[in-house]
């Protein structure tokens, strides 16, 4: 093909309407996006996105408000939220309850509260407890890096238990940021994910969730975790050209879900990624939407 | 509104195929998927930190039969290794002033401070190549040769007359933009890191659009992830368009100018 007769431009109408078509999102267009929407099939669920404050610094749409505009614009249909307050405040009911809050008074239906347990609090079992009874979450999204615990530890195993009882997806965060890029003094290890298979395997009936977790996570180890149970992965970090289309080489298509880690990242990343891999319709539908819709709809 | 998108930094390995011109191939079918018109790609297929000669020689030999393939999608720049100054001078003349490379590429030989480069960068500017340095700010610690924004912020200042180009700047961008911000003379190349919302915003409140170029890091990254910070920033579409396109072929032009290539 001729440089002539080939595009060398991102056409934005084209990249709208094919991103409306294959990701259900049309963030990048002034004036079409709520058209380009409108077109998308069956919804975009994004399973990992934050409220509030990131620590160090302020980002664009760090706002609930300006979050779930933006969210909504670019096609959102469900956003599961944590909070960004989860990974360091120590009165935890708080963030949970303000999280709630936020969600009802900014969502109208979009977003969906994921509260934050911190297994070596005292007490947690009632921060779970509220959780499920008092703000109807449901599931909840839990920080070892930053909470200090290990994934041998037995509390956080009564912890998967119990969420478990209670008919709770999990989510469970393994890095927030690059380590090589942290604040010195705000340096948070990874948590060591070989006992997680086990914990898993003694589980039954856990629906996890695993987030930022295939920048390090990869090949055996991560194929090990899927084999332990009913364990998802989602692509905020995933890299590497057509890293969608290569992952779904090795992983199963219902165990990977749309994920944006935004407002921390650039929302358009985890959509363009959608783009960049050749997908078949099937697979769009399914890490669109369908996949974290079947995990919810799970809850006992 | 339609974007034009040249990426500034690009290379052949972490893509499928054999051959450095199919790696090319694979590389350009999915800058296609993103409408990326043009590469910068640089480096081998196997990587080396601190290259010998014949190691240089053989990885530039690789890029020039990839970008040879695809004259007009794909511009070399050569690696070097200032170690070897002789042989990088003449590595630099075979590929850029005698072949169709455009500019060079400095990785983790030595600290970009080092008077060892003052040679190599002295004729890149002669030859009006822009020189692109890797640039990281680690707190896990950087490799022993590998340079920071600070270090570049002193090569510039000892050449102010060459067009530098700090890649990834420092990848803890708050600290790299503000280490290159009082040069003119470097350009802030945001591929590499996370797509970390606030940094195009960032690089250009504090250096202004004209000095940020957008590059990928591709095939190591997605070029999803790298085109959304310029597509994900609060920014007008006018900076947009320096970013994507309009920076890297001022820097290019006058090179291929005299290569007689028009853009």
């Amino acid at each position: 093909m001729s440089q002539e007769q080939r595009s060398d431009s991102l056409d934005r109408r084209e990249f709208l309407k094919t991103a409306a078509v294959a990701a259900g999102v049309a963030s990048l267009g002034n004036t079409s996006a709520a058209q380009a929407a409108d077109t998308a099939p069956s919804g975009l669920i994004d399973t990992n996105i934050n409220l509030s404050h990131w620590p160090l610094r302020r980002l664009p749409c760090d706002d609930t408000a300006a979050l779930a505009a933006k969210l909504r614009n670019s096609g959102v249909t469900q956003a599961w939220a944590g909070s960004f307050d989860g990974l360091l405040y120590r009165d935890i009911a708080t963030v949970n309850s303000r999280l709630a809050d936020e969600c009802r008074r900014h969502g109208k239906g979009l977003l969906v509260p994921f509260g934050s347990v911190n297994p070596k609090f005292p007490d947690w079992e009632d921060d779970l407890r509220r959780c499920a009874e008092e703000h109807r979450m449901p599931g909840i999204r839990l920080h070892p890096g930053y909470h200090g615990y290990k994934l041998d530890d037995p509390d956080f195993a009564k912890l998967l238990r119990l969420a478990t009882e209670r008919g709770l997806v999990v989510q469970l965060v393994l890095v927030m940021e690059d380590r090589r890029m942290m604040h010195p003094l705000l340096q948070v290890e990874p948590p060591d994910i070989k006992p997680l298979a086990d914990v898993v395997r003694k589980t039954p009936g856990l629906r996890l969730v695993l987030l930022n977790a295939l920048k390090s996570l990869l090949g055996q180890p991560l194929l090990t975790l899927l084999q332990a149970g009913e364990v998802c992965v989602e692509i905020s970090m995933l890299e590497g050209v057509g890293g969608v289309a290569s992952l779904l080489e090795k992983v199963p298509l219902n165990r990977v879900l749309f994920g944006s880690h935004a407002p921390l990242f650039y929302f358009e990343s985890a959509l363009l990624k959608l783009k960049e891999s050749p997908l078949t319709e099937d697979q769009l539908r399914a890490i669109r939407c369908d996949n974290a819709r079947r995990l919810l709809a799970k809850r006992s | 509104m339609n974007f034009e998108i040249w990426d500034v930094h690009t290379h052949i390995s972490g893509v499928p195929g054999t051959t450095p011109e199919a790696r090319m191939a694979k590389l350009l079918e999915y800058a296609d998927r993103m409408g990326i018109a043009r590469l910068c790609v640089f480096m081998g297929m196997t990587w080396n930190y601190d290259p010998t000669p014949e190691f240089m020689r053989r990885s530039n030999d690789e890029v020039l039969q990839a970008v040879r393939k695809f004259p007009d999608r794909a511009f070399g720049f050569v690696y070097l290794n200032p170690k070897h100054t002789q042989a990088s001078l003449d590595e630099l003349n075979r590929c850029i002033r005698d072949g169709p490379m455009v500019g060079v590429k400095l990785w983790c030989a030595v600290h970009c401070n080092d008077p060892l480069l003052d040679p190599i960068v002295a004729r890149a500017a002669e030859l009006k190549a822009p020189v692109t340095q890797h640039c990281w700010i680690k707190i896990t610690g950087n490799l022993p040769g590998e340079s920071t924004p600070m270090d570049l912020a002193d090569l510039a200042a000892r050449h102010p007359k060459a067009t530098l180009i700090c890649a990834h700047c420092g990848g803890d961008w708050e600290l790299g933009l503000r280490a290159i911000r009082p040069h003119p003379n470097i350009y802030a190349d945001i591929n590499g890191g996370d797509p970390t919302a606030g940094f195009t915003e960032m690089a250009v409140r504090e250096l202004g659009a004209e000095r940020v170029l957008y590059g990928s890091d591709a095939g190591g990254r997605s070029f999803a992830s790298q085109l959304a910070k310029v597509f994900g920033a609060e920014i007008p579409d006018a900076a947009k368009r320096l970013i994507f396109v309009e920076n890297l072929k001022q820097l290019l032009r006058p090179i291929l100018s005299e290569k007689g290539v028009k853009v």
